[in-house]
């Protein structure tokens, strides 16, 4: 034991010379000592401090939100912002649809006041979420525009080729190089891609990922669809993440939370590219989900309110909301939840063709 | 021209320009660099360097206060923070520190007594500082009460084991002059295991403290300056003794010395006791007081053992107990109020170095009729004072 040292040990003595002087009357100090330490009338972090701002009773980032427009990208947008491409039609019929990917090197101010060495798709992270429908042939332009060499790797089913990594195809892409990566959109469900460089876990957590949509042919119900990427960042670089978010930014939708209308389907593409931790989950409060694992089958897995997901894992949830108010969605790892990943559907209503919010919490 | 004739040349020149000269040329090649923009230094490449170091933390109900120093060489600016891995709203530190520059950060955090928390500060680029309170305990207000307490404290662990050795005097007065000789190599054997002791927990919180106010070199040049300031009050109190021819006073200014340097050692201990107090770093529920009591008790024993041979007045005595004592009630408070660990390593430090002195100024009287130091008597004393230390250590552990 190294700490066992003489200071330690006269350090040790003075609980008891403090009782000591309590008996005798001298000492008021020591009496302080009994006890739990009074808390907070609020029993979470932030909030209720005087002078301390927090966001409805829970812990967020100091010095409220982070400069989207700086950044080049609004977790907000990312939400409902589906990227169709460009579409032709071969002679056959048959649709053609095409991107361009440029990775480039940013720096990404990921909570306020915290700017990261960032590697993006398209100068956002997540990157563009691509969307098509099933059977379409897909040509992604992929340009490598940063100081590393990268790729993309998509998931879903495609030739050797076209998988985006080492020794394969045009294999690693150097910078200032460009490949084209084609494939037929199959299957149906919500994927995702990623570049598949070594050392794998830094390529992707420095923010090279994005979700990958095949909208089965028949199609889905309406609904108002949104994307959530459940992603973390290392910003000390121990493999271990400082910050968690959906969307790249923790607490983003705690301080604007996502509006969705009552009575109306909401499905959410929910993609996890969590690095250095195994697992992450999502949780809604207050509502269950119909959870379609990958998004490949018509038929849900479960109603729930909490799915796990491992890396790479994904699926879609189908919920309405039936109560008016402000619902907590976060991961229910709840170390998670209080680094960032952690946000609000507020459930608002149609009246007269307005969306009206804020409305009070109903009651039964 | 030979060496000779450079040498009276150079004679010719008035001396203060031969002092001045290097002082010029000093001026001209740091202005010719400064001219040149610092060819090879620039710009710093890389990131920057951030290093923090948590000099002091304060707990009160639902807050925890950290007071951190810029130990690097650029800028920090301390963006968010976290307790046990959740962000935490905070007050203070909205502003970058500069280099050795302080802040207070005001941390919103419900803790709960007895309980160990992990504080993460999160820099501007994403770096973390991580700062651990190993149990949380209330800090007490410094009032008057608190005070008292400290005091009490510092009595209990410098003033009355003191007392109680210096009981040995009438002892040690009835033994013959080779048994005296024993006792004192066994107050240098106290002595070397409190010097050890003392810089080895001076090493610790000096690592512990701010890196760029000195580091671990704190406890040496605490050490160093003790020393050096010990033993010209030592020359300067021969002079004075030769000049009054005053017989027999060497022993009690041996005792002074031993009493001083033992006071600087218990500064410190006072220090590291206030503050340990006031953090709540805390062993709780260690029954010690007596068995601390018996050890400090060879404290007052290496005070009273050169004074043997003489008449000593209470008074004296009284006043050497508190000055070996004493300074434990003083270091209590300033541990509990104005404690850094870069300090307590100073005074340490200190203590270390007036150690030494005392020890090399005890050395003398050990020598044996044929002038050897470490004759069996001598070594079986120093073997057996370190025994004592080390065994009375063992008996507060217990």
């Amino acid at each position: 034991m190294v700490g066992l040292t003489r200071r330690r040990l006269i350090a040790s003595t003075a609980p008891v010379v403090g009782l000591g002087a309590v008996a005798l009357g001298q000492g008021s100090a020591g009496a302080q000592h009994a006890g739990h330490a009074p808390a907070d009338a609020n029993g979470h972090g932030g909030g209720s401090g005087a002078g301390i701002a927090g966001h409805g009773g829970h812990a967020a980032f100091r010095g409220g939100d982070v400069d989207h427009e700086g950044n080049g990208f609004d977790p907000h947008e990312v939400l409902r912002d589906f990227d169709w491409g460009r579409t032709r039609r071969l002679p056959s019929g048959r649709v053609v649809r095409e991107w361009t990917l440029i990775a480039g090197d940013r720096e990404v101010e990921l909570a306020p006041g915290v700017r990261f060495a960032a590697w993006t798709y398209n100068g956002r992270i997540p990157g563009p979420t691509l969307r098509a429908r099933e059977g379409e042939l897909l040509r992604i332009t992929f340009v490598n525009g940063s100081a590393h060499p990268h790729t993309i790797h998509f998931h879903g089913i495609h030739p050797a080729a076209m998988d985006g990594v080492a020794g394969l195809g045009d294999g690693e892409i150097a910078p200032g190089g460009r490949t084209v990566y084609e494939f037929d959109a199959t299957p149906a469900g919500v994927h995702l891609y990623h570049c598949h460089v070594r050392p794998l876990a830094e390529h992707i957590a420095k923010g090279l990922y994005g979700t990958f949509i095949v909208d089965p042919a028949e199609g889905r119900e309406d609904a108002d669809e949104l994307v959530m990427v459940m992603n973390g960042f290392d910003t000390n670089f121990d493999r271990a993440n400082e910050l968690y978010a959906v969307n790249s930014i923790g607490f983003a939708y705690m301080d604007r939370p996502v509006q969705v209308v009552r009575d109306e389907l909401v499905r959410i593409y929910l993609v996890n590219v969590l690095e250095y931790d195994l697992i992450n989950s999502f949780h809604v409060h207050g509502n269950f989900f119909d959870w379609y694992p990958t998004g490949t089958s018509r038929r849900p897995a479960e109603h729930t309110d909490t799915v796990m997901l491992c890396q790479g894992q994904r699926g879609i949830a189908e919920m309405r909301f039936g109560h008016l108010g402000r619902f907590m969605f976060h991961a229910h790892q709840s170390e998670f939840t209080e680094l960032g990943w952690q946000g609000f559907f507020e459930v608002c209503e149609r009246r007269g063709g307005r969306l009206v919010c804020d409305l009070p919490e109903g009651r039964p | 021209m030979s060496a000779l004739a450079q040498a009276g040349r150079l004679r010719r020149v008035p001396s203060w320009v031969l002092g001045v000269v290097p002082l010029l040329l000093v001026a001209l090649a740091v202005g010719a660099f400064a001219a040149l923009d610092g060819p090879g230094l620039g710009d710093r490449k890389g990131p920057p360097i951030e290093e923090l170091a948590v000099e002091r933390t304060t707990l009160e109900p639902g807050v925890i206060e950290l007071t951190v120093r810029n130990d690097g060489p650029d800028p920090v600016h301390i963006a968010q923070a976290s307790v046990n891995d959740a962000f935490v709203a905070f007050e203070g530190g909205e502003r970058a520190i500069g280099r050795l520059g302080t802040e207070t950060l005001r941390l919103r955090q419900p803790w709960v007594e007895g309980e160990a928390y992990e504080v993460a500060l999160l820099t501007s680029t994403g770096a973390t500082i991580v700062h651990e309170v190993p149990a949380a305990v209330q800090t007490p207000d410094p009032d008057v009460s608190f005070f008292a307490l400290m005091a009490l404290l510092g009595v209990y662990v410098g003033v009355i084991p003191i007392a109680l050795g210096m009981l040995w005097l009438p002892w040690i007065r009835r033994i013959p002059p080779s048994w005296l000789r024993g006792v004192m190599a066994l107050t240098v054997g106290l002595l070397v295991v409190l010097g050890i002791d003392a810089w080895l927990e001076g090493g610790e919180l000096a690592a512990e403290g701010s890196q760029a106010l000195g580091g671990t070199a704190l406890v040496a040049l605490g050490a160093v300056v003790a020393y050096l300031l010990l033993s010209g009050v030592g020359a300067w109190l021969d002079d004075r003794r030769r000049q009054a021819a005053e017989d027999g006073a060497t022993g009690q200014r041996l005792a002074l010395l031993v009493a001083i340097g033992i006071g600087l050692h218990n500064l410190g201990e006072g220090l590291a006791i206030g503050s340990a107090y006031a953090t709540g770093a805390l062993a709780l529920g260690a029954a010690l007081v007596v068995g601390f009591a018996l050890h400090n008790t060879t404290e007052g024993l290496a005070i009273i053992g050169p004074m043997a041979r003489q008449r000593v007045a209470p008074r004296r005595l009284a006043l050497l107990g508190l000055l070996a004592g004493g300074p434990a009630v003083v270091g209590a408070w300033i541990g509990a109020t104005l404690y850094t660990p870069s300090a307590a390593a100073l005074m340490l430090g200190f203590g270390v170095g007036a150690i030494a002195q005392v020890v090399v100024q005890i050395a003398p009287t050990i020598r044996d009729d044929r002038g050897r130091l470490l004759h069996p008597p001598a070594v079986a004393g120093m073997l057996g004072g370190m025994a004592l230390m080390f065994g009375t250590g063992l008996l507060v552990t217990a």
